[in-house]
């Protein structure tokens, strides 16, 4: 399928989204979309698929003028869409959600389940993957609910497929079986659509780029034809410095001390301990127990034993009111679901752990509280029109800038972030780096649990490696490759 | 992107109610021009004025996402405590404190057993209202308590005016604004809003999640409880069955007011209106000799309606 997308409009209400873009598709090609986040890459999948229609514009399919009605009949002529937020039904199993809204059943309605299953078998041969179909699909990893949305895509003999920020929350194992698939889709006259932050992974496996950025399109190149930094120069509109800024760690007293901390299947015997001003990265697979082990620290669950010292006091911690009252601060990895009232205001939002200094007495001073909002929206650099916009309407990063902004707030001693640059520009990324960088100078110590082994080895002054819930080692980060880490986090030495 | 900010709530969650208030007045005005005759009007005040304190408990617990299905045996065990304490002699004020103060302990009850206990809402407050009638009945023997004296004070409460207006009136009032206070200018108002909207991540962000639902619940069942102080006084006398059903009407004015069910989006404000909507079918529809068969029937249409224009609007 070739597609042909040209000077495509639109705008929701005032805000003008897209303004003149322009986008082709060969058929078997890769193409990488690039931009910041808010650049309009999403909307204009959307438009593609069906799901908005543009206000001026053409999309031409082979050649041939086509306007979708909806999403359904973009699906029905080959177009499929992977988003980020994966579409998956948590308490169905993972063949039930592998066949939802088309079931195979007979002509009384009875489900052949026989014969889904055969199906199903066939898709993960050429996946190369194997899931047990009765499990849960909430049980599953996010890697493995990823390959059920693939697997669903291919199901529809999609001739186009889109995935917006696959790699997001895969392993590298994962990743490496999907760039294989894709390829192996491509080979068979499938195009594929591919939207990143990644830089790495668009080098690595994609034939074309475009770049956008304010709702324009900037460039379209062959990726033989760039490089690195020609493409994040595009991206942002300026220069970009280093993807990290330097670092300058002056690390003072242990703050957080953590003695075998154990949760019976989950993780055992888990040491570490953390300086004022310091950052540690927390590296390992995905499963490994990394984030359950800062759930469990911060009381979200509960830990079965341990011993946990705050600034040389021990404390029990057995719920998130207990850590934030100690000084934890934790941004989880799932912004939209533990981080933020999506139905709130950014002023709202970024009040709500703090309400105890606006709302002294319980009437909550909303002066106070503007201002704090707005000294933070200046110091964050949040994008948004105003401290009054709901959250739900920004971006990615900037949620995640006002996640951020909510903690610093409590001025905590310790404050961990889960995946902190997950799904977030290059250009966003660097200014939340930056922010740690100053939160660390301020003396707050910080725990960074990443995939992204970049940003492990850029950022932290030392490196825990998890492996299997316990801690297979640590690194200092002079000391520190790919390669170690790697070795490490996948059981070897 | 820079998405302009909508609101927490369209502008049909906003004046939507009000209007369709005004008109319902207009309508019956023009059928019966009695209506608006001030005796009436403050007669219509003190009729929904019980609804009206129940509502606004309600609000703040399906704001949390939560349901309260108890008040109406709440306001009866209540009622017939406060009564029974009367008949053996206690001073009327104190009785009616002491009344409340048990009404708030039955909703913490309830807010204990949602929150520590983790159950859904609606089958804890299911129980208890079965419980709490069952205790009703139990403590009165089936049988209305009456002989409960002549102190003015109390005889006020239900019946009395002032500045020339109704006493029942007054509370809802006073009630109003003290709760819509709470709600939108404290932090405890934040932390409701803020539970139904993400209880995870409220809880994640230090919320005493469990404490504030507790509250909420309690605050519940203290309305239900002033309610019952003001029928009790109303009837000089306590009704075993007293308050069946009210927990519909309540939810119903909490609905018409534009309180999304399922949590996190609503105003005090709305629940004055969908409270004010209710009352005013009645009262209209009895003023132009509906029949009461009849004007259930409306009462049901009237809440579905609304909440499809809610639907379609927003």
């Amino acid at each position: 399928m070739q597609i042909e997308m040209h000077n495509i409009y639109k705008a929701f209400g005032q805000n003008k989204v897209l303004e003149g873009v322009h986008f082709s598709l060969e058929a078997g090609e890769i193409h990488a979309l690039m931009g910041e986040n808010g650049a309009g890459k999403s909307t204009l999948m959307n438009i593609l698929t069906g799901l908005h229609k543009q206000d001026q514009g053409t999309i031409k399919i082979n050649s041939t003028e086509t306007s979708f009605k909806d999403s359904k009949e973009a699906e029905e002529s080959g177009m499929a869409f992977i988003r980020q937020e994966l579409n998956i039904w948590p308490e169905m199993t993972v063949l039930e959600n592998l066949f939802i809204g088309r079931e195979m059943s007979n002509p009384f309605g009875v489900l052949k389940n026989k014969q889904m299953k055969a199906c199903a078998k066939e898709i993960f041969k050429t996946l190369n993957i194997s899931l047990p179909f009765d499990k849960e699909a909430g049980l599953c990893s996010v890697g493995e609910q990823q390959m059920i949305e693939i697997a669903k895509a291919l199901m529809t003999d999609a001739e186009v497929i889109i995935m917006d920020e696959p790699t997001a929350a895969l392993t590298d194992r994962e990743i490496e079986k999907l760039f294989e698939v894709m390829k192996g889709l491509t080979n068979k006259g499938v195009s594929l659509v591919y939207i990143s932050h990644r830089m790495e992974e668009i080098f690595a496996i994609c034939d074309r780029i475009t770049v956008m950025r304010d709702g324009k399109t900037v460039d379209t190149k062959r990726i033989a034809d760039t490089n690195f930094d020609e493409v994040v120069q595009k991206m942002v509109g300026r220069e970009l410095e280093d993807r990290f800024p330097h670092r300058e760690a002056n690390p003072g007293d242990i703050v957080l001390d953590v003695k075998g901390l154990t949760k019976k299947g989950l993780f055992e015997d888990i040491h570490f301990a953390v300086r004022q001003g310091e950052i540690v990265g927390v590296a390992g697979l995905m499963g490994a127990g990394r984030t359950e082990i800062m759930r469990a620290l911060f009381g979200v669950d509960q830990i079965d034993s341990g011993e946990i010292t705050i600034e040389g006091k021990k404390v029990s911690i057995r719920k998130p009111t207990d850590a934030v009252r100690h000084g934890l601060a934790f941004i989880t990895e799932n912004r939209k679901e533990e981080g933020l009232i999506l139905d709130f205001s950014v002023r709202e939002n970024i009040g709500l752990p703090n309400l105890k200094s606006f709302a002294p007495s319980g009437i909550v001073k909303t002066e106070d509280e503007i201002n704090f909002a707005e000294m933070m929206i200046k110091r964050l650099h949040v994008k948004t029109s105003s401290a009054e916009t709901i959250i739900g309407n920004l971006s990615g990063g900037n949620q995640q800038k006002v996640v951020i902004a909510k903690w610093i707030g409590t001025s905590p001693k310790v404050l961990i972030m889960d995946e902190p640059t997950r799904g977030i520009d290059v250009g966003a990324k660097r200014e939340i780096y930056e922010l740690m960088n100053e939160l660390t100078e301020r003396g707050i110590a910080v725990i960074m649990v990443s995939s992204e082994l970049p940003e492990i080895m850029g950022m932290s002054d030392r490196i825990l490696v998890v492996h299997e819930g316990e801690i297979a080692g640590e690194l200092l980060k002079q000391e520190a490759t790919q390669e170690k880490i790697m070795a490490l986090a996948t059981g070897g030495n | 992107m820079k998405l302009e900010a909508t609101g927490k709530s369209g502008i049909w969650q906003k004046f939507g109610p009000l209007l369709a208030l005004v008109l319902l007045f207009i309508v019956i005005t023009v059928l019966n021009p009695s209506f608006m005759e001030p005796n009436n009007i403050l007669n219509l005040l003190r009729q929904t004025s019980i609804n009206a304190l129940i509502a606004f408990g309600m609000t703040f617990i399906i704001l949390t996402g939560g349901i309260d299905l108890s008040v109406g045996s709440i306001l009866a065990l209540s009622s017939a405590l406060m009564a029974g304490m009367m008949v053996s002699g206690l001073d009327p004020i104190l009785a009616i404190l002491v009344g409340i103060l048990l009404g708030a302990i039955m909703g913490v009850i309830n807010g204990i057993l949602v929150s520590k206990g983790k159950m859904a809402p609606f089958i804890v407050t299911l129980a208890t209202m079965t419980i709490f009638r069952g205790l009703t009945l139990v403590y009165t023997d089936g049988k209305p308590i009456t002989g409960i004296g002549d102190s003015e004070m109390f005889q006020m409460l239900g019946r009395g005016y002032f500045l020339g207006l109704p006493v029942p009136a007054v509370v809802m009032v006073i009630a109003f604004f003290i709760l819509w206070f709470l709600l939108h200018k404290t932090s405890f108002g934040r932390k409701t809003y803020a539970i139904g909207g993400n209880e995870r991540a409220s809880r994640i962000s230090g919320i005493k999640v469990d404490r504030v639902k507790v509250a909420i619940y309690g605050l519940a069942g203290t309305m239900a409880a002033i309610a019952g102080a003001i029928l009790t006084s109303r009837l000089n006398s306590a009704q075993p069955t007293a308050g069946q059903s009210y927990e519909m009407d309540a939810i119903a004015a909490v609905v018409l007011g534009g309180t999304s069910l399922s949590g996190g989006k609503g105003r005090l404000f709305g629940t004055l209106v969908g409270v004010l909507i209710i009352g005013t079918l009645n009262n209209g529809m009895n003023l132009l000799g509906v029949s009461s068969f009849y004007q259930q029937v409306v009462k049901g249409a009237v809440i579905l309606i609304a909440v499809l224009l809610d639907r379609k609007k927003s």
